[in-house]
């Protein structure tokens, strides 16, 4: 074994037993940003001040709700709309008919919001069936 | 022409040249080749146009899927119609059966052939809505007569196959 490998092996073990009170706080510690001083001369190694790392999405991105919105068709028969709105999200046909109506009356209805992997798969399978449907970000 | 459901399948009956002429049309209908508005029609994007990145993956994940599930409902439509080329006499009224386990393949047939149509001829509102104009006057015309006979026939299939109401809005 090398001196190297074996400042490198004294090293690890010093950064496993530390850990500054903010990183037990649960705050992101990059251990990319800990440089080590090996300089022959030095009595150990020194540890510099940690960085936290930057989030590169806000809260507001991680936590903003998606919604899907069909829009209206002057093509698809209201009761296809009914239809589809019953078989894709399970609404019974009453609340399926309201959402149709919508759509009809005001040009859009908002059918379903939240996580957006289950927006995507909601809108991909009203394109199956050749709605008009988009996800949008709630605001 | 008569329509009926018979135990697990719709039968359509007493078709006259005509009619049964429009039904074949159906797989070439849904072709949205040389008509942009049609084929954006089909795969409208997803979410608004800020959503490039969302837009972008769904042009490459979900667009080849869209385009397997329709070509494999015309596919099924198409496979169906065949009974219709083996009458013997030329000008005789037929009759066509879909077994009930393709309805789903008729309605998104149905619907590709009608949502083609509208786009390639840029029908008004207006226009969507006059249901009783003739075939007989223009190819404009025909065409409108075409998208309101797969219009009744879809409306057909869903009263009878898969169980809606005559008239859910009153």
């Amino acid at each position: 074994m090398s001196p190297f490998e074996l400042i490198a092996a004294y090293v690890s073990v010093f950064f496993m037993s530390w850990q500054p009170p903010w990183g037990r706080a649960g705050v992101a510690v990059s251990q990319a940003t800990v440089r080590l001083s090996l300089a022959p001369n030095a009595a150990g190694p020194v540890v510099e001040e940690p960085a936290l790392e930057k989030e590169t999405r806000s809260k507001e991105d991680v936590d903003l709700p998606w919604q899907v919105v069909v829009h209206n068709d002057p093509v698809n028969l209201m009761t296809y709309v009914t239809m589809v709105f019953q078989r894709v999200f399970g609404y019974p046909r009453e609340k399926a008919e309201r959402h149709m109506l919508e759509v009809h009356h005001k040009g859009h209805s908002i059918l379903w919001s939240g996580v957006r992997e289950r927006a995507e798969l909601y809108v991909q399978q009203l394109h199956g069936y050749l709605l008009l449907a988009t996800l949008e970000k709630v605001n | 022409m008569e329509i009926c459901r018979q135990k697990d399948e719709l039968e359509i009956s007493e078709l006259d040249p005509f009619l049964a002429e429009l039904l074949r049309q159906i797989p070439v209908s849904t072709n949205p080749e040389g008509a942009p508005t049609a084929e954006d029609r089909l795969f409208s994007p997803p979410a608004g146009t800020k959503e490039k990145e969302i837009c972008a993956e769904w042009k490459l994940y979900v667009q080849p899927e869209l385009r397997r599930l329709f070509r494999s409902a015309t596919e099924t439509v198409a496979a169906d119609l065949e009974q219709l080329n083996g009458n013997e006499k030329p000008f005789a009224n037929c009759t066509l059966r879909i077994p009930a386990k393709h309805a789903d393949a008729w309605l998104n047939a149905l619907n590709q052939a009608r949502l083609v149509i509208v786009a390639k001829n840029n029908f008004t509102d207006g226009e969507l809505c006059d249901h009783y104009r003739s075939p007989i006057g223009s190819r404009r015309d025909l065409s409108l007569f075409q998208v309101n006979f797969y219009g009744f026939l879809q409306e057909f299939i869903l009263r009878e196959l898969i169980g809606t109401r005559e008239n859910p809005y009153d």
